[in-house]
């Protein structure tokens, strides 16, 4: 897949020290390097294999991914804030790419 | 150069020496993950929940939470799986819980293994089993 596309769901605000959830979506084949083509050979491995996600430049989760994760990796997990920002995605790919998306979000 | 039958007896030997290095390079077993995870620190139980479907239909996306309060980083393993770690991940000062739902592959019907290092340095596991009736690693 040429170009992955990075979908990010996270609310617009919220309250300090309330826990809300973001979910991320990136469309991506993660070819798991098990798979054979028709000729019984290995298709190379080329997945996603790291996600983070910062706050402000604090960490929120830093995750590696193996060829056991899913096409697509949909990934949901926690934050907490103390301040306006903006919470900052990132994944690498094995080629090399590296797939950024930013959302800001405000205190409520 | 001709080839001997003795040459091809070396080449075959050193290819299939290869392919056994190279299979087990990437065929990390369970217990292998899980020592290189831990350290070979004794593993305690509770304080960690891992949930999944009873029933996969599809191994190529089986949706799995785990959830450890408290956790510094989380594994999750796939033991029936041809490589078993699935991912790692580690919750910095900005998670607002200690929790990480994704969706994985399961080759076969296995127990779903979930190791949290604690915050402390100590470890907990838990597993689920998950019936797959479709495995998800191709073939």
């Amino acid at each position: 897949m040429a170009d992955a596309k990075p979908r990010v769901k996270a609310p617009a605000s919220a309250a300090a020290g309330e826990p809300f959830a973001i979910k991320t979506l990136i469309s991506h084949e993660m070819e798991s390097g098990q798979r054979k083509d028709g000729d019984g050979n290995l298709i190379p491995q080329k997945i996603i294999n790291r996600f983070t996600c910062d706050f402000n430049g604090t960490n929120v989760v830093d995750m590696t991914l193996s060829g056991g994760v899913s096409a697509n990796p949909y990934i949901e997990f926690d934050a907490m804030i103390d301040q306006a920002g903006e919470l900052k995605f990132t994944w690498y790919d094995d080629d090399g790419s590296v797939y950024e998306d930013a959302k800001t979000i405000d205190l409520a | 150069m001709t080839y001997t039958r003795r040459d091809a007896l070396v080449v075959g030997a050193g290819g299939l020496a290869v392919l056994a290095m190279t299979r087990a390079a990437w065929a990390v077993t369970a217990d292998e993950a899980i020592a290189e995870f831990t350290g070979g620190a004794a593993m305690g139980e509770g304080g960690i929940t891992l949930t999944a479907p009873e029933i996969a239909e599809n191994g190529n996306v089986v949706p799995v939470e785990v959830d450890a309060a408290g956790a510094a980083e989380i594994l999750v393993l796939a033991p029936g799986n041809p490589s078993a770690t699935i991912c790692t991940v580690a919750f910095g000062p900005a998670a607002g819980s200690q929790r990480l739902s994704t969706r994985i592959r399961l080759a076969k019907s296995q127990d779903v293994t979930a190791v949290a290092k604690m915050a402390d340095g100590s470890f907990v596991s838990t597993s689920q089993p998950v019936k797959v009736t479709v495995g998800g690693c191709g073939g």
